[in-house]
């Protein structure tokens, strides 16, 4: 079973987003996501300042066989891109819920929608989906 | 219901993620793709490839045969142990499939198939074959390929000895055979190794004892960089009955010599000969980040074409591909990727060939 940390909030698309101290979002995807993923080999991040809606794809991630679309779980400005991403993809694989963040957003309201699942909710999820 | 091999076990216990393909139920990877692909560029990995069919064509008529029944002319064949790789084809000229062929002794042969043609082409050869022609496909063998610098240091002292004496002396492209056992010196990888047939009650012991010898498994992830990387088609994806040899860049397994062999295609390929081939098979290696996928548009000078296989290139830390583009001398293109148009050198294939970078952006062919 993968690492579903608690204190993170989830999309059923396996995004994870994590409240920072400063109201701002960070942005990643789950470790059960990139286990079926499998060895990222780039991931292609918006620009900086560009504009974020719910549920549309700001991100891709692409693995050796596939490429994934990453969506924004809230409307949103995109405060920065983890840069480093751009020569380690596979920081991604390493550590999905650290170092392999793909997205810092800087939310249009402080309120998360009610749609994102918690860690149990998620677990849930993915185990009913196989 | 997908077929499982019978190294399924062996696969299952590593904790491979196994996924469906033609028919089968085949590992995917290990856990990392990039490191079994690196592991063959380097040092020695495995394949359980026991679903690719092989069939035995055995009785006198068995030459003729398949100097009728293939593109490539197995009268080339002479010394016992001698392989050849080429592909059949319909009247049309189009590619049925790509195969191997082993020449054990006088009227017998042994084929290798793709899996997901294996019923096609056993129906097509069974309905072309008379009574002089016996063929027996051998579901009782399991194949695995050891491939990498290494593969054959690694894995020697772990034949049987029935097979063991002469197999570091196999040149490329011949085999050995012992009873059910066959060690070849071939492969789908770009790298030195052998591909090993043998009885299938015998496989998870030898897979055992290549992990213990140090050899990685690798699933078909890796295969697939691999194969990409040596310029090596897939079936169905990079040639399929629409396209034929020359526009395929297997002009070289196609024998028009001597003119009076009457092979299955020959009329269509020779018009194609004569006519000049409308489409080419290149490789296109990305001149900035991103990825090349199956089915992408691909537009030259030359005009528009469409990648064949796409992928990362775990060697060339960048994206490579096939493309089919109209004849010419473009050496520039274009892939269309995700809505945007991105550069790429149109080179030559292969990539990657035993362990050495063979292209740059510079030396585009």
């Amino acid at each position: 079973m993968s690492d579903v940390p608690t204190d993170l909030r989830y999309t059923e698309t396996h995004e994870w987003l994590r409240e920072e101290d400063d109201g701002s979002l960070l942005l990643g995807v789950t470790a059960h996501a990139v286990e079926l993923l499998g060895d990222l080999v780039y991931v292609e991040l918006p620009e900086p300042e560009s504009e974020l809606s719910e549920g549309e794809a700001c991100a891709v991630v692409e693995s050796t066989k596939a490429a994934s679309d990453i969506y924004s779980p809230v409307d949103g400005v995109v405060e920065a891109v983890n840069e480093a991403l751009s020569d380690s993809p596979e920081l991604v694989n390493q550590d999905p819920y650290g170092e392999g963040w793909l997205v810092r957003i800087r939310p249009a309201t402080a309120e998360l929608p009610d749609s994102l699942l918690d860690a149990e909710q998620y677990t849930n999820h993915i185990e009913s989906a196989g | 219901m997908e077929r499982k091999t019978v190294l399924y076990a062996e696969h299952e216990a590593a904790g491979a993620r196994m996924v469906p393909f033609a028919g089968w139920l085949m590992p995917l990877s290990y856990g990392s793709e990039l490191a079994e692909h690196r592991a063959v560029r380097e040092d020695a990995g495995m394949f359980d490839v026991s679903h690719m069919g092989i069939a035995d064509i055995e009785g006198e008529g068995a030459g003729d045969f398949l100097r009728r029944l293939l593109a490539n002319d197995v009268a080339r064949l002479v010394v016992s142990g001698q392989a050849q790789y080429g592909v059949m084809l319909n009247a049309e000229g189009g590619i049925l499939d790509d195969l191997i062929v082993y020449y054990l002794a006088p009227g017998r042969y042994r084929v290798v198939i793709n899996a997901a043609r294996r019923e096609a082409d056993l129906n097509w050869m069974r309905r072309r074959g008379g009574a002089a022609v016996r063929i027996v496909e051998r579901e009782d063998l399991a194949l695995i390929a050891v491939q990498g610098p290494r593969a054959r240091e690694r894995s020697v002292a772990e034949l049987p000895e029935v097979i063991k004496g002469g197999a570091l002396d196999l040149k490329p492209f011949t085999a050995a055979a012992r009873g059910d056992w066959l060690v070849a010196r071939t492969g789908y990888t770009g790298e030195d190794g052998w591909e090993v047939m043998l009885p299938a009650d015998r496989a998870s012991s030898l897979w055992r004892d290549l992990v213990t010898a140090g050899v990685r498994p690798c699933g078909l992830a890796a295969r697939d960089s691999l194969r990409l990387e040596a310029g090596l088609n897939l079936y169905g994806q990079d040639m399929d009955e629409a396209t034929h040899p020359y526009e395929s860049n297997l002009g070289w397994t196609v024998a028009l010599k001597p003119r009076n062999r009457d092979f299955i295609g020959r009329d269509a390929l020779e018009r194609v000969e004569s006519a000049g081939s409308r489409r080419r098979l290149v490789g296109l290696i990305l001149r900035t980040r991103g990825m090349i996928r199956h089915g992408q548009a691909v537009r030259t000078a030359d005009g528009e074409g469409v990648v064949t296989s796409g992928g990362f290139s775990p060697s060339l830390e960048r994206s490579i591909a096939l493309a089919r583009i109209p004849a010419g001398e473009a050496g520039e293109a274009t892939v269309e990727i995700r809505g945007r148009a991105v550069a790429a050198a149109i080179i030559k294939p292969p990539f990657v060939r035993r362990g050495k970078l063979l292209v740059t952006l510079d030396n585009q062919a």
